[in-house]
């Protein structure tokens, strides 16, 4: 096995040890818990009266806003981790392309802000 | 040497099979779910390529960030699946093309790399093999293609910015709360004591009389 996938071995390991965990979790309640169910147990509760309608409702957009702007916060992250990894080899050029990458992003951030994208209401 | 080779079954197998269950799930949040799967097998494979980087913004990104989005996308629609399994024919020829132009571009690369198996030597700029994948990006990336990489940073800008257009609508029956006003508020401004006339009321706040 070549080195760059010897260092994954631990991730593996990990991964099986956590998906161990979660099987467990998920099947000891059918073996060990006591059950005996009825209609009224497992109807949904709401306060005592039954329910009105269907849970599924639909979200607000602003959910979705608040989605997109940390997924370009998270764009611009990623855009960061080489840029760290490389910092002492990159020279000038390197330092301010970065520094304007975030210049304009920032631009954006402020957009936001003053436009109370940020604010629930 | 079987290692590798078992775990590249694993991932392409799971990665397809759960491909293939995103289209074919009945509830519209477990192909959500599927997809995040297919992600993260896909992530696995890109680590036994040895593209670590991608491996993790894979994970990063589209795991972390887009998956969720598209969860959004869904709950935000009312799940209706009767309604959502009626528009199947209607929207079958769109979907023809675009697996047709999916499948060209898949042929048009396993092609080329058939004819000519050399062709990954054109590329512009060669991966260097002593260095770490993400270094060997951060080497070119920032200062190569600083073009791109400038470029980049303005279509986050547009997306930003168009994200806000569409989306935000601010109600202009809320209340607000103002930090500053709240601050300088005197209890001369908020409260006092008022003269009101006999049988009449108090019609207007600021008509009555302010007893000192």
């Amino acid at each position: 096995m070549s080195g760059i996938l010897q260092n994954y071995l631990p991730l593996v390991v990990f991964i099986g040890i956590a998906g161990v965990i979660g099987a467990v979790l998920l099947i000891a309640p059918f073996i060990v818990a006591y059950k005996q169910p009825d209609p009224e147990k497992l109807s949904a509760y709401e306060c005592g009266f039954n329910a009105f309608d269907d849970a599924r409702m639909k979200f607000d957009v602003r959910f979705y806003l608040v989605a997109i702007l940390f997924i370009i916060f998270d764009l611009e992250v990623a855009f960061l981790f080489p840029w760290a990894v490389t910092f002492g080899k990159l020279g000038v050029t390197g330092f301010w392309s970065m520094i304007v990458f975030l210049g304009v992003l920032t631009v954006g951030f402020a957009y936001e802000w003053k436009k109370g994208a940020l604010e629930w209401d | 040497m079987i290692l590798p080779a078992l775990f590249f079954y694993l991932f392409a197998g799971v990665c397809v099979a759960s491909a293939a269950m995103v289209i074919s799930s009945r509830n519209p949040v477990h192909s959500v779910l599927f997809l995040i799967l297919a992600f993260v097998n896909a992530a696995g494979l890109f680590i036994l390529l040895g593209a670590e980087f991608i491996a993790m913004i894979l994970i990063v990104v589209y795991v972390g960030a887009v998956a969720v989005l598209f969860l959004f996308v869904i709950m935000m629609l009312d799940v209706d699946f009767a309604e959502l399994r009626e528009g199947f024919l209607e929207y079958l020829p769109f979907g023809l093309v675009i697996a047709a132009i999916f499948l060209l571009e898949l042929l048009l690369v396993v092609g080329g790399w058939t004819l000519n198996p050399t062709v990954t030597k054109s590329i512009t700029a060669a991966i260097p093999g002593d260095v770490s994948n993400t270094e060997a990006l951060g080497l070119v990336l920032y200062t190569k293609y600083i073009h791109y990489f400038q470029l980049a940073g303005m279509v986050l800008l547009v997306a930003m910015i168009g994200a806000i257009v569409l989306t935000l609508r601010h109600r202009a029956s809320v209340k607000r709360q103002d930090i500053n006003v709240q601050n300088a508020r005197t209890p001369e401004m908020a409260m006092g004591v008022r003269q009101v006339a006999s049988g009449q009321g108090l019609q207007d706040a600021d008509s009555a009389e302010w007893v000192k």
